[in-house]
């Protein structure tokens, strides 16, 4: 295990810690009803200092039980761990994907030599005209509209084959291990910017 | 730090929406220009956004044998400057008030200013502050996450005060009431976020560095303008 992993691990462990101590230590407040929401206390708070206050509009809608409501809770969480997941996985991958073409490139242009990488430069620097028709009759499941258009199957589905075995690459995800579609690697303007054909 | 719906008197309410409405707009314009000019942030901003949707469903139970949430503002406030993390924070607080009846519309304003504008830019304040002096990106970050959540939480304990000053003791007593509520059980909780915060930032710097370099997260803001050496080198 890498250093870097052990000090996040240690980290995730401090949060864990912070958030079950009081659990372990047992409340120490209201001992009828431990760990109530502060926002609920508040509103306690707020009949002791003003009795006669009455709240002047109601939720438009109010889960109907504890249970729908720490649901609804669960799913924000969900939606929110979801998406944060999702960016950190396509960013690192976007990384790597690019950090394994930039080093096929650069090994392989002065040398030549590197095995398994070489069939992406065809790919790279040929015209799209001269890779499309080739492939095109032979390809049953190709869409009508394609054959008149030569150069609208892009590099992505002009690479792949070569790349990734034979399947497409899923449109904005590389295929990381087998070294990204040639299309891909405009660099510098970051991930969001695509080259089109 | 969320006002329950209803729990403020109207013109408290009508004042803090006022208040805080120019900072949404404003953040509004920052987001949309942030998006267009450099459309490969935008999974960063998704991030930033997640993170405060995850950390304000979390209610975690603290010391003082209640329960409450972190914000997750920090993270954003790093990132994109307070103006975008008030939108991102805005748009959390309305779902939840909207579907969970958790907050309100009508606090809304309130619950904003709190948690969309004051705790994020006191955030930024703290981060700035400790770049300036030479600390490192850990250290200010933890310190932006950290003041950013217990900020929010004083901010709410001031907002309550004035809008129900105790009968004998006044504002000060009300504040000491609601800030004892508040402020005292969010400490750990600010802890726990300020950890996390860095625990994200070390994430996102493994998965991809160059993004946070872009964002000029790695220099020390020493430029007269304000510009990290980078920016002004591209």
């Amino acid at each position: 295990m890498s250093r870097h992993t052990r000090i996040n691990l240690l980290l995730l462990a401090v949060v864990v810690a912070l958030a079950a101590l009081p659990l372990v230590l047992g409340a120490r407040g209201d001992a009828a009803e431990p760990f109530t929401g502060t926002d609920a206390q508040a509103e306690d708070a707020i009949g002791e200092l003003a009795p006669g206050y009455e709240p002047w509009f109601a939720p438009l809608y109010e889960p109907p039980s504890t249970e729908v409501e720490s649901g609804l809770f669960a799913l924000q969480a969900a939606i929110g761990a979801g998406v944060l997941a999702y960016c950190l996985g396509l960013r690192r991958g976007r990384r790597q994907g690019e950090e394994r073409a930039a080093a096929a490139r650069t090994g392989a242009d002065p040398a030549g030599d590197i095995p398994g990488e070489r069939e992406d430069g065809p790919w790279e620097e040929g015209p799209p005209d001269a890779a499309v028709p080739t492939r095109g009759p032979d390809r049953p499941g190709s869409t009508p509209g394609t054959p008149g258009t030569p150069g609208t199957p892009g590099p992505d589905e002009a690479a792949a084959p070569a790349g990734a075995g034979g399947r497409p690459a899923p449109d904005g995800v590389p295929t990381g291990r087998e070294g990204p579609p040639g299309g891909r690697e405009s660099g510098r303007d970051g991930p969001g910017a695509h080259r089109s054909a | 730090m969320h006002i329950a719906e209803g729990f403020l008197p109207p013109w408290h309410a009508a004042a803090w929406t006022a208040a805080a409405a120019p900072f949404v707009v404003h953040g509004a314009r920052s987001l949309t220009r942030l998006v267009r000019e450099h459309p490969g942030n935008t999974l960063l901003l998704g991030a930033s956004g997640a993170f405060t949707f995850v950390l304000s469903a979390l209610k975690i139970p603290s010391v003082t044998g209640s329960c409450s949430h972190p914000t997750g503002t920090g993270l954003g406030t790093v990132l994109f400057r307070p103006p975008v993390m008030a939108v991102l924070s805005t748009i959390t607080l309305l779902f939840q008030a909207l579907l969970l009846a958790h907050g309100g519309l009508t606090t809304l304003g309130a619950n904003v200013f709190s948690m969309a504008v004051a705790g994020p830019w006191a955030g930024y304040g703290a981060y700035r502050l400790l770049r300036r002096l030479g600390a490192p990106l850990t250290a200010a970050v933890f310190t932006a996450a950290f003041t950013a959540d217990l900020v929010t939480y004083c901010v709410t304990s001031v907002q309550l005060a004035l809008a129900f000053p105790d009968p004998a003791g006044g504002f000060p007593a009300a504040l000491a009431k609601f800030g004892s509520v508040f402020a005292v059980t969010q400490l750990p909780l600010a802890v726990a976020e300020g950890v996390l915060t860095v625990l994200v930032i070390r994430l996102l710097t493994q998965a991809d560095r160059p993004a946070l370099a872009r964002l000029g997260l790695f220099t020390a803001p020493s430029g007269k303008d304000g510009r990290s050496p980078e920016e002004v080198a591209r």
